[in-house]
């Protein structure tokens, strides 16, 4: 990375001098910085207002950067490490998307582990890729999902040597890594394509305390979520790529379903997020894995609640922890994750990321100051004064390897019907159950739905979590093949 | 020289004292501090901007904090403040000889120096052989204690600094924790006159009544703080503030107070009708 580069910011100094330049709007966006609605602007502010702006000459055009736009994406790419880097206005799930969709076709295989985000599952849908699932190994004291082993992925690459990808998580959401190298070279060596969902490790790029980043891997593209640990805005996010891809090509893909009105407040976000990571970013991370790090001795020091670390890593299906995450486990409180999640928010007024069945999760970040955690602390300690009760009935988070019958694609579009959720067993599921948190797929399009899993349903809907991606709002009825 | 220190009760209401002259300014890693001298209030002090205590009229608060509840338990002997570096409370506790024990938890040493180099008409008793002074974050100084207490002080300042974490169901649970099993525990409890401060006043009251099985308040008139009426919180496991209140034996003491006394003891748990309804809403 070239520093003395970095602390430029094209996209932001060109909308301040286009602010300065006081020009008359007779174009999109409507309001007209703000004034056509002033009850938006008071909520908003105007500062707000009149950044949101459209593309233009001087402001460069997302679907195909010239100017401003393309030197804060080569400067992004510098920072990373990348061969080259796309803003994205889309989330995170765009940028999976567009890896996804950029590599593998109708019918093309995919190997990928299970516990990967919802939008990993809409672009087999979009594309018509057949997936091949890697169990990724779960710890059942903790209940959680962790990485894929490396024979795991080796014998899937051996048993389909003509799949175009593999798919990893870099992190999981809980902070989990597979040996990324190790992957990518194997994959590599088969002619197969590496993509990254690095949705929860942006930070990766900018410490040397952090596991290993995709493009420091050679992986061939990687989804960061920079409004996640890289503090932009909610929904900008950015695609990396490797030197083996087109970048041209990867446009044209992106284009398929991208925005043609980029907002300006996301990519400039995006541009000055970058700024401040490549500059600060070592430091920045330093200090979120000192605040997460004394969290997590603070909440060990209360009893029974694990926030577990680096003590999980096995060289293998764990082979190294992202120390930022402050992933609780809960069940020796005798409550579930999601329970603690909830009493957190309900009684003490502080939300946390996300709670499954046997943790809860803490988005630490460089926007935490000593005195919340210290509630956060505090909070916990009388949930397990509260609260504490026998650890019993307590059924952990089984991995469910799942039977692929039929591509997503083809079973999403099908012919099917109706049927209530007891009444499926057996049958193919033509749509998603999730459980959300944390997002991952309990059932996908051309998946058997058999009775452990309509019992895992059962027993995740009555702890509390929202299930969510059938057509029936309330996941009573359950659409299958006919 | 017209020169004048003005705090913003809302943002249309504004205090103002005029200053002699500044006596102290600085700034800790948790907030700003500044010591003005006055001619009609004295020496004061500002955190943030915000009054905390003038020497004219400490007396009103630091006597409320710590005689109400001294004057209803019978026997106590290990005294936790939390915040209250000023030393005002301690100094009032300071009093009592049959108080064993004080632990002053203030999370910012420089407000102690300070007050010890300017303010010493409060800070005087700091140096008290039954004082122990500890330089942490309240919230996490509870934590480790259980069955500890017999009296819980809560001298913080607003809830919109480093004060938030005092003003939170977790402090108040983890208070209830501390404390022995009569324990009582008595908090500064904002004022119910301006909106955002009565919202933050009935937030602290819901907490409180969530964590303890009495819980009352108390209120006095401090003419620098907002709208000059300010509340307290009288939370207990045990005692009722008024009906356990012992006068005879706490005008044996012969403390000789400039505010307090037991008759206004019973007359400060009356409240208007107002507030009454405000605490209402939340209970």
């Amino acid at each position: 990375m070239q520093l003395s580069l970095q602390d430029r910011a094209p996209i932001a100094e060109a909308l301040d001098r286009f602010r300065r330049n006081r020009v008359v709007p007779f174009d999109v966006p409507g309001h007209k910085r703000g004034k056509g609605n002033p009850e938006l602007t008071a909520f908003l502010g105007e500062r707000c207002m009149q950044l949101d702006v459209n593309s233009m000459k001087p402001l460069d055009n997302l679907v195909h950067p010239v100017s401003v736009i393309r030197e804060a994406e080569e400067l992004a790419a510098d920072a990373f490490g990348a061969a080259h880097a796309f803003f994205m206005v889309g989330g995170t799930t765009s940028s999976v998307q567009a890896m996804i969709l950029s590599t593998v076709g109708r019918g093309d295989k995919i190997i990928l582990p299970r516990n990967v985000h919802r939008s990993v599952m809409g672009a087999l849908i979009l594309t018509g890729a057949h997936p091949i699932y890697v169990n990724p190994q779960t710890d059942d004291r903790l209940g959680i999902s962790l990485g894929m082993k490396v024979e795991d992925v080796r014998a899937a690459i051996e048993a389909h040597p003509d799949a175009k990808a593999v798919f990893l998580n870099n992190p999981t959401y809980y902070g989990i890594c597979s040996n990324l190298r190790a992957v990518t070279e194997m994959a590599h060596a088969a002619g197969m394509r590496v993509l990254v969902d690095e949705a929860h490790g942006t930070h990766f790029y900018f410490s040397d305390r952090l596991p290993l980043s995709a493009m420091a891997a050679g992986a061939d593209m990687a989804s960061v979520s920079m409004h996640k640990s890289g503090g932009s805005l909610t929904q900008s996010s950015m695609l990396l790529i490797g030197p083996g891809m087109s970048e041209g090509y990867v446009r044209q893909i992106i284009n398929l379903t991208q925005t043609t009105s980029g907002s300006y407040l996301l990519l400039s976000s995006l541009d000055l997020s970058r700024k401040r990571l490549a500059l600060h970013g070592e430091e920045i991370f330093s200090r979120v894995i000192a605040i997460a790090q004394y969290a997590r001795e603070e909440i060990n020091a209360i009893g029974d609640y694990d926030a577990f670390s680096r003590e999980l890593i096995d060289g293998d299906s764990v082979f190294d922890f992202d120390v930022t995450k402050l992933s609780v486990n809960t069940l020796a409180v005798g409550l579930a994750g999601i329970e603690v999640y909830d009493i957190l928010r309900d009684e003490y007024d502080i939300q946390v990321e996300f709670g499954d069945i046997g943790n809860f999760l803490a988005y630490i970040s460089v926007g935490d100051r000593r005195q919340d955690i210290e509630r956060l602390v505090s909070a916990l300690a009388e949930i397990r004064r509260r609260y504490k009760r026998p650890r019993v009935g307590m059924l952990s988070q089984e991995y469910i390897h799942p039977q692929v019958v039929m591509t997503p694609q083809d079973a999403f579009y099908a012919n099917k019907e109706s049927l209530p959720l007891e009444a499926t067993e057996g049958r193919i599921s033509a749509e998603f159950v999730m459980c959300y948190p944390p997002g991952i797929p309990i059932l996908t399009p051309g998946e058997r739905i058999t009775g452990e899993i309509l019992r895992y349903i059962a027993y995740a809907r009555e702890k509390g979590c929202s299930l969510t991606g059938s057509e029936d709002p309330a996941t009573a009825h359950l659409n299958v093949i006919r | 020289m017209d020169l004048w220190f003005t705090e913003l009760h809302t943002p249309d209401v504004k205090l103002s004292i005029k200053v002699d002259r500044q006596i102290y300014t600085g700034r800790s890693e948790f907030q700003r501090i500044d010591v003005f001298e006055s001619k009609e209030f004295g020496r004061f002090l500002v955190l943030d901007g915000y009054m905390m205590l003038t020497e004219r009229d400490e007396f009103i608060y630091h006597e409320m904090m710590t005689h109400v509840p001294m004057a209803v338990h019978p026997k106590v002997r290990n005294v936790l403040v939390i915040g209250g570096g000023d030393g005002g409370v301690v100094r009032e506790l300071c009093r009592y000889d049959t108080i064993e024990r004080i632990d002053l938890c203030e999370i910012d040493e420089l407000v102690v120096e300070v007050c010890k180099a300017h303010l010493p008409s409060t800070a005087c008793r700091l140096e008290d052989d039954r004082v122990e002074v500890h330089y942490e974050d309240g919230l996490r100084y509870i934590r480790r204690f259980e069955n500890a207490y017999d009296l819980i002080i809560v001298d913080s300042t607003d809830p919109f600094g480093p004060g938030e974490g005092l003003f939170t169901r977790e402090f108040y649970g983890n208070c209830f924790k501390a404390l022995r099993e009569d324990g009582i525990m008595v908090n500064q409890h904002e004022s119910p006159f301006y909106e955002n401060d009565a919202v933050a006043m009935q937030r602290a009251h819901k907490r409180i009544v969530e964590s303890f099985p009495i819980s009352r308040v108390f209120q006095a008139h401090i003419p620098t703080y907002p709208s000059g009426h300010w509340l307290f919180g009288f939370a207990s496991k045990r005692y009722h503030p008024v009906q356990d209140l012992d006068a005879a034996a706490w005008n044996l003491r012969g403390l000789g107070c400039r505010y307090y006394n037991t008759k206004l003891h019973v007359g400060a748990f009356a409240l208007p009708s107002y507030v009454e309804e405000l605490l209402r809403e939340v209970e």
